[in-house]
């Protein structure tokens, strides 16, 4: 008889943070309680707070546990679960208040989210069938097997559903394209390419939920008049891999996917295939070329996939997030779609909060919530005191959200207005001490080496755009090269063959717009506002401070720092390689950074 | 998987498994859990108390531990708190003792009189 759950998060920060160990410790002090047969061990997909991981959730009481070893694991066991005593140290604590919360439930992280696309993320055992069920899985598909694809592809449109992966195209319309489309067969396609740095939104789904994607997908084949699917994930998503394959084979067995699905005649299979780690094979064209097994390079749009996608056959591409939310809406339906989110960005969108913020992790809000509410309430604010200067949205291929629109709500349409992007949902939060240029060559930099070559544009454009970006940071900017690098960037946006290269000059045009003075400093002041770019640093001693300790003219690489013991030093810029390390070995803040 | 029958019939067989996950607003039990309950068989109680609730087929009460309640003469000691209701401690709570508990309080809305310990504000 069971008497207690422990959930543990098994995403992949949690994994990362030692989840493995943390789970056997349980199990071995379980055993060593004799009380294994009453107190049961599901690992989860992600709970979203990766900050707090490991953590362990202890059901019936809903004990929110974090940062759990394997030492303060068997705390856990003897304590909560024999002796009935909470372990008020495993505790969190609400920063503001100091105050020890003892329900997940409670939390500031999760009481201001809306989980949709998250909803069995955390609560279910990915590897168990029975229990997406449990929580309504697979009625969405007996439902749409029994309504006609007409009416599901209107029931989508009606919902409002716009593209998770980016762009926010408006999913029915797509759905409906390869309806209509002629040729056969068709091909459903769900993109799990997702490249953007700091992005693991739609890893996090496929981990953790596996079975809505694959619910979604056989309720679109059904929808478009296709039999066969591909699901295309990176080769960097190991585990989500491993446990979308086995959800595969227990749709399989349970005969939600093969020969007459239902006992309703329609018949469809998915079957995975690997990427091989272009950024570019995010790109929809570039995806299907990899799928077929040619190489991953984009193509012309028009013709579009729907018409002329894998294989020339006509083919349905959509993000795993956009899938995520297809069964609740097709059980739901379109109104209660659309009673989140703003009129024209129905819904909810996971973001993976990142960057200086208190709070990282996975989160799910409300199209339309404000960047305050998303970095402030639920990602606690800045650490250190420190002042939020930006948000980096859409990875490199967008750009940045100042602090004075931190109230704007955002959407597809308000971020575009902006010069950035959605994207899939990457969100990186800088603050006051982070250099925007840098930022954005950072980018640039990614972009470049993920460029495929195949258009001149983009190969050549942002190398070049690259390479004043760098010499702007290493003090060598001219006159002029403000007015290059839009020139340039307007250029390459215009011309590039797809998608990744029409976006790559977006991090510079955005930072560009809103941060103009500080490329005016690199330039021509030949300074980094933020101190971030080391060649525009200068470092001295000031004399009044300094006590001649000799510490760090004796830890300096370059030599370049003289004096007598107990006299003031002195720093010779000539030699001085600006690595830092007087600066970080001065105790007396005689060390001057500027 | 043949039919939407099937699929109901799994939803609400996995749904009985995973009943401790979901919110459960009607009540709570608390057995005390403290060296000296565990001594006088809170551990059994405990699982007495989870059958009981199952074979009555209740879903909507919580049942968790507590450390010491401080009345080790009468252990197991377990304390019922229904919704809208003035919680009530019980004393002496062996098996069968259980089993009345929830049949009787949680499943009937009757106090068992000849258990009570303590009553909150009478």
């Amino acid at each position: 008889m069971i008497r207690n759950e422990l959930l543990i998060c098994a995403g992949g920060a949690c994994i990362t943070s030692g989840e493995k160990s943390v789970k056997d410790a349980l199990i071995e002090e379980l055993n060593s309680h004799s009380i294994q047969e009453e107190v049961q061990v599901i690992e989860t997909g992600c709970m979203g707070a990766c900050d707090l991981g490991p953590i362990v959730v202890v059901y019936p009481e809903g004990t929110f546990y974090q940062k759990v070893t394997p030492e303060t694991a068997r705390l856990i066991v003897s304590e909560h679960l024999v002796k009935g005593r909470v372990v008020e140290s495993l505790l969190y604590t609400e920063p503001e208040t100091q105050q020890k919360v003892a329900s997940g439930a409670e939390i500031p992280f999760y009481t201001r989210q809306v989980k949709r696309v998250l909803r069995n993320c955390g609560v279910i055992d990915p590897l168990s069938i029975e229990e997406y069920i449990a929580r309504d899985g697979y009625f969405a598909l007996a439902t749409a097997l029994e309504m006609s694809p007409e009416d599901i592809i209107g029931v989508v449109t009606e919902s409002g559903l716009r593209g998770r992966g980016g762009a926010g195209f408006p999913t029915g319309f797509k759905w409906k394209a390869t309806r209509d489309a002629k040729g056969s067969p068709k091909y459903v396609v769900c993109n799990g390419d997702e490249g953007d740095p700091g992005a693991f939104m739609d890893r996090s789904v496929l981990e953790g939920d596996p079975h809505s994607v694959i619910e979604a997908m056989t309720i679109a084949g059904y929808a478009v008049g296709a039999q066969r699917g591909y699901m295309y994930v990176r080769a960097e998503y190991p585990l989500a891999i491993e446990r979308f394959e086995w959800a595969l084979r227990k749709a399989r067995e349970y005969g939600f996917l093969g020969e007459n699905i239902l006992g309703s005649g329609f018949s469809f299979d998915i079957e995975i295939r690997i990427g091989a780690g272009a950024f570019v094979c995010g790109e929809e064209t570039a995806l299907l070329r990899s799928i077929e097994g040619k190489r991953g390079t984009p193509s012309v749009k028009p013709p579009f996939p729907a018409q002329a996608g894998l294989w020339n056959r006509p083919t349905l591409i959509n993000n795993v997030e956009t899938y995520a939310n297809i069964p609740q809406i097709i059980t739901k339906g379109a109104q209660w779609f659309r009673s989140v989110g703003s009129p024209k960005s129905p819904g909810t969108k996971v973001f993976a909060l990142a960057g200086n913020v208190q709070n990282t992790g996975l989160v799910e809000v409300p199209m339309g919530t404000t960047l305050r509410e998303l970095v402030f309430d639920i990602g606690g604010g800045i650490p250190g005191g420190k002042k939020f200067k930006a948000a980096q949205t859409g990875g490199p291929s967008g750009g940045v959200i100042t602090a004075d629109y931190l109230d704007m709500p955002i959407d597809f349409d308000t971020v575009k207005e902006l010069g950035t992007i959605m994207g899939s949902g990457g969100l990186i939060i800088l603050d006051e001490d982070s250099c925007m240029v840098d930022v954005a060559k950072f980018y640039l930099g990614f972009t470049v080496d993920e460029s495929c070559g195949k258009c001149t544009p983009c190969r050549e454009g942002t190398r070049q755009m690259y390479h004043t970006m760098e010499r702007i940071c290493e003090g060598k900017g001219r006159d002029g090269d403000i007015e290059q690098l839009s020139r340039l960037a307007e250029v390459v946006r215009d011309t590039s063959l797809c998608g990744l290269g029409q976006s790559a000059p977006n991090p510079v045009l955005s930072t560009l717009r809103f941060y103009q003075d500080e490329y005016r400093a690199h330039i021509y002041d030949k300074k980094c506002p933020s101190h971030v770019c080391k060649h525009l640093l200068t470092y001295s001693v000031s004399a009044d401070k300094c006590v001649g300790c000799t510490a760090c003219a004796r830890q300096c690489p370059s030599h370049a720092i003289s004096g007598e013991v107990k006299k003031a030093h002195v720093i010779d810029q000539s030699k001085c390689s600006k690595c830092g390390t007087c600066y970080e070995v001065c105790r007396f803040g005689a060390i001057q950074k500027e | 998987m043949k039919s939407l029958e099937e699929l109901k019939r799994i939803k609400e067989e996995t749904l009985k498994e995973m009943d401790l996950r979901q919110a459960k607003e009607r009540g709570k039990i608390v057995v005390a859990m403290g060296t000296c309950g565990i001594a006088a068989g809170a551990k059994d109680t405990l699982l007495s108390i989870i059958d009981e609730l199952d074979k009555q087929g209740i879903h909507d009460v919580k049942v968790v531990q507590s450390g010491c309640m401080g009345l080790c003469d009468r252990e197991p000691t377990v304390e019922v708190s229904m919704k809208d209701q003035p919680a009530v401690v019980y004393g002496d709570v062996d098996d069968a003792n259980a089993r009345r508990i929830i049949r009787e309080h949680v499943g009937a809305g009757k106090v068992v009189a000849d258990l009570v310990i303590k009553r909150e504000n009478i």
